[in-house]
């Protein structure tokens, strides 16, 4: 039977080629247009750390003497609340992060010497987060704490510095200082770029920085303190610095800390092993309220800080509010290419079928126009896709269409004839034969 | 002409006239709230930087360890003889520049238990002759005199220091007061407002929101510790990219340890052009949309209109034999989209204000001017009589013979 509908679909599509057209237009372009942003949307609010994200935290406690416990805390720690909480060792992992500019250049290299972003880190940010390597590996713990001249660099510098040969074992230049590479990174790009993030609530919907390439270059987290000191951003300060830059004693936050904990026991735990340290902060004088602490998992953390740029979002509605009417169109076109086979349907329905029958064919109509809207709205996207990753945007090169958004494309133009479908059939479907015979 | 008729024919056809109503209705919403998204970012994108913009062009350079007045006095020297400069200072930054100094104001000084909270405007620090060279003067108050060039406290700005501050600033601060004279404190640090100035874009205007795009401080500071490595050059627009282009050489000559930032050391022509480069990007999704949706809206009037004509030619072809004349079977059909378009529009017009209030609540837009209601009406209108023209065309050409005809 279907194969049957299928046919008589086919002839009837080829039949009135021009309202075809424009049916299969209208899909192809609602779904192009809704397809390209649902796949830059995906990969904009998607999990940057599957299957770990619920074990990742971020704790806060607030330094400010200025704030009252109502407030929200700072979105990062000051350096002294970071190292206490990192050094007592409470969490399964755990890592402080810091990222300052250096000058960066490597010996026996031509390529000239140039300002990148260094990231600092204790040595469970590469297990806790998952990132692989191309050679070599990550510091140690004991790297932490000796405050060893040894880095860790991405593929892109390896490539750029050393053409993509194992460089594990040559030194790099930072500022004045030699350290050693102990480890290049296998190709990285979180999206976002997770452990940094922070003060997103502050940027009015701007968050599309959130979405950068990793840092280049990576140290333990002392040794960067070494080496960079002086060159060091804060996040803000509640007082203006005795030494711009030098920030390890300064009314200011500018450490991040990420913890990890396997269950929501170890959580409540940490939790409250947070809340006292405030407490005990407090009693020491050193802050002036304890009640704000927070700690997010990584999905409230990037929820919170609304990660998804507010232009992207946009573009989503637009594009879906764009398909509805597409849609409308399709429903009307549809109507009118039914009932003009009334003459047609009376007859069939004459000869004995019924009304689920007339249905049917109808829908199968309405599918077989979806899906090559479905074709054409799928090479739309591409060039949609294509059009993004032109877009001066810093995700802009990671905008490719996968193969389950491929899957959705059909699934959705299918979808979406076959509902706009509906109602013509159902009215096709309910043309009485003898009227129609009595015309003929 | 009667439409008395026409609603009765059209009531026969309820549906397809509720669905091409309803498609008119939501491109109506989505057409005036695009544009008016356009509009804002056009807006957004010509805001007045306040600096004379197509002379100057912005050159920094990084150099760790290096003694900053030894390094203002080599980088300086060394622009001031690239052949073409008309003027080169230091400034800690400029408009669509890299920021250098966002910090919250108070209005009492510090100490006091209840502290009147200002906001966050950004703070401009130049060393002499910067404001001439970038072109600002106050429109109130005073020029700089040399003694208010003073160092910094060695941690971000002089202790104690006349300021030139924006309108729009003062009028947040002090709202119908003269803001000459006023004192303000960030920290310790002490202001005094000297001058007025009409525009003063932060480097980052819009950022955080619109409404502060202006909210700038301009102070005079001496050289040295906390202002070095930013430089400004002015020079004729003509000339400018080839000044530029020396201007860099010769700073990497003259500072060989240093790291020249080439992402900020551009003309400010293209510092603005990169800084708005999301917001031309998405008026241009925008404009698609639009051209898009009309395409489509378009295209379903056509087809329907199409569908209906070859429906009533007998009926079109009884009227010609009972006497109607082409141009009145154009004008049922052009009448009938009128009508239909205009329910659209009726119903487009509610939908419009209710997708403006939710982006107002989600994307801090402001309310949608009423003037763009009658705008996106009127060309929806256009639309739908040129979108209904071939259609009638064809009705109009049907011969008055087809009513003998059976089918």
């Amino acid at each position: 039977m279907f194969g049957y509908y299928f046919d008589l679909a086919l002839r009837s599509l080829k039949r009135n080629k021009t309202l075809t057209a424009l049916m299969v237009l209208a899909i192809a372009v609602g779904i192009g247009a809704s397809m390209t942003t649902l796949t830059v949307m995906r990969l904009l609010s998607g999990d940057p750390l599957p299957g770990r994200s619920q074990h990742i935290f971020y704790p806060q406690v607030d330094p400010d003497p200025a704030n009252k416990d109502s407030d929200e805390p700072y979105d990062e720690l000051d350096y002294h609340s970071a190292v206490d909480l990192w050094s007592a060792k409470r969490a399964d992992r755990q890592a402080l992060v810091v990222s300052s500019p250096i000058k960066v250049a490597a010996p026996g290299s031509d390529v000239p010497a140039s300002k990148l972003d260094m990231l600092s880190a204790t040595a469970d940010f590469f297990p806790m987060f998952g990132v692989a390597f191309q050679y070599g590996g990550s510091w140690s713990a004991e790297d932490d704490a000796r405050h060893s001249r040894v880095a860790v660099i991405s593929a892109d510098l390896n490539n750029k510095l050393f053409g993509g040969r194992d460089s594990v074992g040559r030194t790099l230049r930072l500022r004045d200082k030699d350290v050693r590479i102990v480890g290049v990174l296998a190709p990285w790009r979180p999206s976002p770029l997770f452990y940094e993030v922070a003060g997103g609530r502050f940027a009015h919907g701007h968050t599309d920085g959130f979405y950068g390439k990793p840092e280049d270059v990576m140290t333990p987290f002392f040794t960067g303190m070494d080496l960079n000191d002086g060159n060091f951003y804060q996040f803000t300060c509640w007082q203006v610095p005795e030494r711009p830059g030098y920030l390890k004693d300064s009314p200011c936050v500018w450490v991040r800390l990420w913890v990890e904990l396997a269950d929501a026991g170890k959580a409540d735990d940490y939790r409250r092993f947070v809340a006292s340290y405030a407490a005990q902060q407090m009693a020491l004088g050193r802050f002036s309220h304890a009640g704000n602490t927070r700690m997010r998992n990584l999905t409230e953390w990037l929820d919170y800080n609304g990660v998804v740029p507010s232009d992207v979002r946009l573009q989503t509605w637009l594009a879906f509010a764009f398909l509805a009417i597409c849609l409308f169109n399709t429903v009307g076109l549809l109507l009118a290419k039914f009932l003009r086979r009334s003459g047609e349907i009376g007859v069939r329905r004459a000869l004995g079928a019924t009304r689920g029958a007339v249905f049917a064919q109808c829908l199968v109509e309405a599918g077989m126009i979806g899906l090559l809207g479905g074709i054409a709205g799928w090479l739309l996207s591409l060039v949609g896709l294509w059009l993004v990753r032109h877009q001066p945007v810093a995700y802009a090169d990671m905008a490719h269409l996968d193969v389950s958004m491929f899957a959705v494309t059909f699934v959705l133009a299918v979808a979406t004839s076959v509902a706009a479908g509906l109602l013509p059939a159902a009215r096709a479907s309910r043309v009485a034969p003898a009227l129609q015979l009595k015309t003929l | 002409m009667d439409i008395r008729p026409i609603l009765a024919a059209l009531r026969r056809h309820r549906l397809a006239t509720l669905l091409i109503a309803l498609e008119i209705a939501l491109a109506c919403a989505v057409l005036c709230n695009a544009c008016f998204l356009i509009v804002s970012r056009l807006d957004l994108m010509k805001v007045p930087s306040g600096v004379d913009e197509s002379s100057l062009a912005q050159l920094r350079l990084d150099c760790d360890g290096c003694n900053e007045s030894d390094l203002n006095a080599r980088a300086l020297s060394a622009l001031r003889t690239v052949p073409g400069t008309q003027a080169a200072a230091v400034v800690s930054s400029l408009p669509f520049g890299a920021p250098s100094g966002y910090a919250g104001i108070t209005l009492d000084p510090p100490g006091q238990a209840e502290r009147h909270y200002g906001t966050v405007p950004h703070f401009y620090a130049g060393g002499p002759a910067a404001a001439e060279a970038i072109g600002i003067r106050p429109v109130q108050g005073r020029r700089f005199s040399s003694a208010d060039f003073q160092p910094s406290d060695g941690a971000w700005l002089p202790l104690d220091a006349p300021v030139w501050i924006t309108r729009p600033l003062a009028e947040h601060l002090w709202p119908g007061k003269n803001p000459l004279g006023k004192d303000f404190w960030s920290d310790k640090y002490h202001f005094r407002v000297a001058g007025i100035l009409d525009h003063l874009a932060q480097p980052e205007p819009g950022a955080r929101g619109v409404a502060t795009a202006q909210w700038s401080i301009f102070l005079p500071m001496a050289p040295g510790r906390q202002l070095a490595g930013n430089y400004v050059i002015k020079a004729a627009p003509a000339d400018l990219p080839r000044v530029l282009r020396d201007a860099r050489a010769a700073l990497i000559r003259a500072v060989p340890e240093g790291v020249l930032d080439l992402d900020q050391s551009q003309t400010l022509g293209d510092l603005r052009h990169r800084y708005f480069r999301n917001d031309r990007a998405m008026a241009g999704m925008l404009v698609g949309v639009i051209a898009a949706l009309l395409l489509v809206t378009a295209l379903g009037i056509v087809g329907l209109a199409s569908f209906w004509v070859a429906q009533r030619r007998k009926q079109i072809g009884v009227r010609r034999a009972l006497g109607a004349t082409r141009s009145d079977i154009l004008r049922y059909f052009q009448t009938e989209n009128f009508l239909i378009v205009s329910f659209g529009i009726g119903l487009g017009m509610v939908l419009a204000f209710g997708l403006n209030l939710a982006l107002m609540s989600h994307y801090e837009l402001p309310r949608l001017p009423l003037y763009y209601l009658p705008i996106g009406a009127l060309s929806l209108w256009v639309l739908g009589q040129l979108a209904v023209l071939a259609p009638a065309l064809r009705a109009a050409a049907v011969p008055p013979v087809v009513a003998t005809r059976s089918v």
